[in-house]
Formats: C-alpha cells, structure tokens, sequence
C-alpha cells in the first residue's frame, strides 16, 4: 500500500474511497444488465423481438441522477483542492529548483542539498522553478504534484504527520533520464532539521 | 482482388471491386474518387499503421518487464513511447472510423451515390500518405527518432535534438487531411441525403460522424497553427513558448489541448457511432432513445472542445480555471452516461445474436463504462493532482480508446466486412480472439491503475522495484493481446484470400441503407436513388408478427 504521511493524503483517500464506490455500483450495474440482457433475450430464447423506441421518463431520470452525482463528485473534488491550493501564511519556504535531471532544494539559511529534508508537523511551502524544460514536482505519499517550470512561480504545500523517508518523483516527461529524476523527503524531528539545516 | 474471378454482386452487376475505370490495375485504385475504392486504400494504409504501432507498443511493454535496462536503451524507450503515440493518434485512431467506415458506408446509408467532393476525398487520401511518409523520414534521419513525447510539450520540444520538425510537419499535414475529410462529411450530410430522408430519418451512425465532423473542422486548424509556431520558434529562435526566449509554455498547453482534447471524441464518437448500429442490428430491433443518442453526440462534441485545461490542473493554472475545467469536465460526462443507458436498454426485449461484432459491441459497453468512470475520477481536482502524469492516465485512456475506437475498429470489420469485400470469415475463429483479446485487455490496462494510483510516473524508462509485480502482469497482458490480434488479423487475411463468396444483400438483418444494396456494392451503389418513408430503425418485421398472433 502507499504510505499515507499527510492530512491532505487521508482527505484525498477519503474521497477516493467515496468515488470508487460510486464507480464499482454502476460498472456492475451496466455489466449485470448487459449480461443478463445477453443471455435472457438471446435469439434462441427469444426469436422474437419488441420494438421499443425509447421512454421519456427513464430518459429524465438517467440524466438527472448522474447530473447529480457528477456535481457531488465534483463539490468533493474541489473542498479538497481548495485546502491544497492555500498554503498557510506561516508556512516555512523552501525553494526546489528541477534541472535535468535532478532536484535541488534551498532552504532559508543558503543551506542545499539534493534530498528533501523537512520537519515533522509542520507548514512546508515549496517554491518550484526549473532551469530548462517542465518538470512536476511529485510526492505520492503526500498526494501532491506541481508542475516546475522555468519563470512560472508555481509552489505547493504540505504538512508532513509521519515521520520516514518518502520518494520524491519527476512527474513530467523531461528527456533521456526522467526516470532517474527521483529523490527522498525525509521527514525527520524538529530537533533533528535543526542540527541538520545548522550543520556544514 | 486476391484471384482473378469476377466478383460480380448481388443481382448480377458488376462491383465497385470489379468496376472498369479510366484506369486499371493498382492506378485503378489510387487514382479511383469511388468513396468505397478511397476507403479501402485508407483501409490498407491505416491497419498498416496500427500493426505498427501495436509492434512498438509490445517493445514498450517488454522493456518494462524489468526495472533498468531490459530490451533497449534509454533514448530508444522514449522514441518508440514517442512513435508509439504520434502513430496511433494520427495514423490510426484519429483517421480509422471516419475515413474507413465512414467513406465507405455514409454515401450508402444517406442513400447517395458518392460523397459531396470526391476529389477532394482522393486528395484527404494522398495528404494521409504524405503525412505518413513524414513520419517514416522524422525516423530514420541522421538526428534520431523524435523524443518529445506526442504532446510536444515545450521547451523540451523546442531543445532536442531530435527531428522535430519533420514530425512536426507530419502533423500538421495529417491535421488537414482530417480537416478535408470532416468537412466533406458534413456537406455531405446536408446535401446528398435521398428524397425523404430527413434529419430524424438519419441512422446514427452519419449522425456521429456529423458531430465529428464539425469537431474537425473547427478545432484541427489551431493544432495546425501551433504546430507551425512551434516550427518557426525552433528554426527562426522567435520566442513563443520557450521561457527563455520570453515566451510562456502555458500557452503551448492550452492551445495543444484545446485540439487534442475534443481529438479524444473525433476518435470516440465515430466509434460510438458504430456500435450504436452493431447494437441495433444484433438485437434485431429498434433503436432505444433515437433521439437522445443523436443530441448526446452533440453535446459531447460541444461540451468536449471546453474542457480542455483538465490536462493542466497540476500546471499552475488559476484556481477559478482549474474550477470551471473541473465543472465541465463533469458535464461531458452526462452525455456519455446517457449513450451507456440507452444502448443498455435497446437490448432489452430484444433478440440478441452474440455474433462476433456484436461481441465487440457488448464489450466496448463495458470497456468505455471502465474509461469513463475512471475518468471521473481524473477529472475530480484532487484525485487528478495526485493522479496525473502516472500509469492511471495511460490506464484510463487505453480504455477509452482502445476500447471504443479499437474495438469499434474490429467490430466494425467484422460487421460489414462480407459487404465491403463479397467474402465471409470464419466466425469461429472471430469469437476464439475476441475472448483472448478481451482477457488480454483488461490483463494488459488494469495493473496501470493499481500502479498509478501507488504513484508510478507515466514514460518512464525505469522505475523502483516496488512497481515491478504490476508492470510484469501488465507485460503478460501484452503478450496475450497481441496473440489475439494476430489471429485476428489472420482471420481477416484468409477470408479475403479465400473466404466464401457471398452476395447475400442482408446478412445480419439490418435496416439501413447499405443492407439494401448489393454485396458488394455496385460502382454507383443505387441503380435507383431510394425515397425514404420512415425511421432507419423501424424492424416492422417485430409489429406485424405481434399482430399475427
Ligand atoms: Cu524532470
């Protein structure tokens, strides 16, 4: 299973969850039909077919409830976007600047380094830029992705619960070594980043 | 075709296949305006094309059987996902229903002897050529098979070092093919219906490709324009969307979306276009919801072109975009929603033949269901952030396309093929593959979604141990497929070889047009220009026998 090291992450799951329900009750729903359709109105059982141009009522209630769904899935989809799209004003900045083909992170005090060290429970903004071509930033543990590109001030944010250490991917297609273009958060104590960011 | 006896047609004329033109032999056939002549010259080229592709997919899908290096090195890996794209896109899925099927068969089923410009319908043939020719040359040239992947996206477009240009050009040449074609199949429509036929009399199939038609027509031109600028941008260093040039890459974004988007339903909607009509004949009755399906059509072409940013939520766009984009996204989806039900329900009370296209009809229901629902979930905002750019993406799509247009494709074939060609095919060995290939399918695109949601980036060359388990199941998968295209090609191949003649007119029951006219259809197709009188799904047979009784 993927590690779930965010509030955000259970918020999305949560989500996720609720949707893949929605999806696994109507795939079975069409697959039933059509099999049962399949087998109980097949030629031998049934030579003889009817005629049935349509039925305004089914036709009202097939688009009315699914219109329904889709702007339930959709209100859901958004709550939890929102929350991702408004970094906290305390947040603590850390600059990640992508190049082909790796990641690396400035943090406040001119300190840098090619693994993502950051502090447990805490407000963590990432300012993204690149030096070439388009790259995304991408923690699946944390669910969040932005895309890093040159003179775009894209960023995000994150508040790591757990502590461990976490992939951090290129998310975007970049040339020869995209798939190499991965690295770690490590997610560590307060102390700890601390000694870390005032060490050499 | 194959041997030298005549193929003479159903009542005793002469076939469009055996037709003595101005020229004979193989310029008979490329210099033929014949809408059915054109499509079987497109036939030839596009499952050209498509076995291809398929081979450079099977080379994607074994490279990745172990992380590292497998099979191939990492510059080829990102060529052959390249090639692998551009090809089925724009050799393949954009061009396969309507340029196939649709010149052959809308002409017949509007009752009309050709379409509107013939000419220009020969010529849409001759830019498909060209553009392919371009493609095969953006390979083999000194600089290297281009990289970029088939979005291009900028600047990495812009840097390599790969040629670009030639498969930049490609598409834009096959761009205006597609332009070519979709207009002509909208004046078509207008124009050359037979006396009677009225709009609500139209069968469903020129129904879908009308609403492509328009889709064509207004959108393909701005893929065409941004091609170029991407063009004169690397060749004259004039900054457009390359940042350091002072241009901006969003930009890029957006306007090759607001093409490639709704190019998902120039290649879905013909699909569904056709299985509306498999599903119609199978059941042996009429259509349920003629109407909601004809105006679903329109809808999705129309929501389809505004929902372009939902391949940019995680790009930076504004939150009030990425709010609008999201909300459309959701609207497409009723449209498709409504298709699903009204072809579930046309089953009902019907007198189902499982015959082989009606297999793929049954199974592109339930495939395109597995697409959409999976799409919903990309297009909700926060499952698209963690989701996009992964394996899920590659998933939902395969099964959207694959699984409409490719089997609409093969259903589609199997369905009218003793009409386009006076041959049948083993139908045993039809439904043998479709059971192998739908099995492979779902072995093949289902693992994408476990990885992708697990956080496995999409076009990558390696990847961490942990994916592995997916990514061999999924490489299983590929294998199996192939094993079921193979047969099916074979099918194909030994039925126009030495399949059974047959100038049956009507050999599965239909009621459109083209089962009115001979197997295979004369050169003319009409001897008389039919009167239409009533809807192209009217199956009076069911009536009068429930009123024998
Ligand atoms: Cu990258």
């Amino acid at each position: 299973m993927i590690a779930q090291a965010t509030n955000f992450a259970q918020n999305v799951d949560n989500t996720f969850i609720i949707i893949v329900g929605i999806c696994v009750f109507f795939l079975v729903l069409i697959t039933t039909l059509l099999i049962t359709f399949a087998i109980k109105y097949n030629k031998k059982r049934n030579p003889k077919a009817v005629n049935i141009h349509g039925n305004i009522k089914l036709e009202i209630i097939w688009t009315i409830i699914p219109t329904l769904i889709v702007l339930y899935i959709f209100w859901l989809g958004w709550s939890d976007y929102i929350e991702l799209a408004t970094p906290p004003k305390d947040a603590m900045v850390i600059n990640a600047t992508a190049s082909m083909w790796q990641w690396k992170f400035t943090y406040s005090n001119g300190k840098q380094a090619d693994t993502l060290y950051v502090p447990v429970n805490e407000n963590i903004k990432i300012k993204l830029n690149s030096t070439d071509v388009s790259h995304s930033f991408y923690i699946p543990a944390f669910r969040i992705k932005r895309d890093a590109m040159p003179n775009t001030n894209n960023s995000t944010w994150f508040n790591a619960e757990k502590l461990g250490s976490y992939t951090l991917f290129c998310a975007e297609y970049c040339g020869l070594n995209h798939s190499k273009m991965y690295t770690e958060v490590k997610v560590v104590t307060k102390d700890k980043f601390n000694n870390w960011l005032n060490s050499e | 075709m194959a041997d030298n006896s005549i193929a003479i047609s159903s009542k005793g004329h002469e076939s469009y296949i055996d037709h003595k033109g101005k020229h004979s032999g193989l310029l008979g056939w490329i210099f033929s305006t014949d809408h059915k002549r054109i499509a079987i010259l497109y036939l030839v080229a596009i499952s050209s094309w498509f076995l291809i592709a398929v081979l450079l997919g099977f080379l994607i899908r074994l490279e990745l059987l172990t992380p590292g290096e497998t099979i191939v090195g990492a510059q080829t890996y990102n060529a052959f996902f390249t090639l692998h794209g551009i090809i089925m896109v724009f050799l393949f899925v954009i061009p396969a229903i309507p340029a196939i099927f649709g010149n052959f068969f809308l002409p017949i089923m509007l009752g009309a002897k050709d379409v509107a410009f013939p000419r220009l319908n020969l010529f849409s043939w001759y830019l498909y050529i060209i553009g392919g020719i371009f493609v095969i040359i953006a390979i083999f040239l000194p600089g290297g098979a281009p990289d970029s992947g088939w979005t291009f996206y900028i600047p990495y477009s812009i840097r390599t070092s790969t040629n670009m240009i030639f498969t930049l050009s490609a598409a834009f040449i096959l761009g205006f093919s597609s332009i070519v074609t979709g207009l002509n199949f909208i004046v078509t429509i207008h124009r050359m219906r037979a006396p009677g036929m009225s709009w609500f009399r139209m069968p469903l199939f020129p129904w879908a490709l009308y609403a492509t038609g328009w889709i064509q027509v207004l959108v393909t031109p701005i893929i065409g324009i941004t091609l170029l600028l991407i063009i004169v941008e690397r060749v004259f260093r004039v900054g457009l969307f390359d940042p350091s040039l002072g241009g901006d890459p969003v930009l890029y974004q957006h306007l090759f979306w607001i093409y490639s988007h709704p190019a998902v339903y120039i290649m879905a909607v013909p699909a569904m276009g056709v299985i509306t009509e498999i599903i119609t004949v199978y059941s042996h009755k009429t259509i349920f919801g003629y109407k909601a399906i004809a105006f679903s059509s329109l809808a999705i072409a129309l929501f389809g072109s505004l929902v372009w940013g939902h391949h940019m939520f995680s790009a930076g766009m504004s939150d009030t975009a990425n709010f609008i984009f999201s909300l459309l996204t959701f609207l497409v989806a009723i449209p498709s929603a409504i298709k699903v039900f009204n072809w579930t329900a046309t089953l009902y009370k019907g007198s189902i033949d499982l015959e082989p296209p009606m297999l793929y009809g049954l199974a592109f229901i339930f495939l395109f269901t597995i697409g959409g629902l999976t799409g919903i979930m990309l297009g909700t905002l926060s499952l698209d952030i963690h989701l996009t750019d992964t394996t899920f993406v590659v998933g939902h799509f395969h099964y959207v396309i694959f699984g409409t247009t490719g089997f609409a494709f093969i259903g589609g074939l199997y369905h009218w093929f003793p009409k386009m060609f006076g041959r049948t095919y083993n139908k045993k060995l039809a439904k043998i593959s479709f059971w192998i290939l739908l099995v492979g399918f779902n072995i093949l695109y289902f693992p994408m979604f476990v990885m992708g949601w697990l956080g496995m980036p999409r076009r990558s060359y390696d990847y961490l141990p942990e994916y592995q388990s997916y990514h061999v199941i999924s490489t299983i998968g590929s294998w199996i497929l192939i094993l079921a295209l193979i047969i099916i090609v074979y099918t194909f191949i030994k039925a126009l070889r030495s399949g059974e003649r047959t100038h049956e007119m009507n050999y599965c029951g239909g009621e459109t047009l083209e089962w009115k006219v001979e197997t295979p259809p004369t050169h003319e197709n009409f001897d008389e220009i039919p009167v239409i009188t009533g809807g192209p799904y009217d199956y009076k047979q069911n009536e009068l026998e429930s009123e024998v009784e």
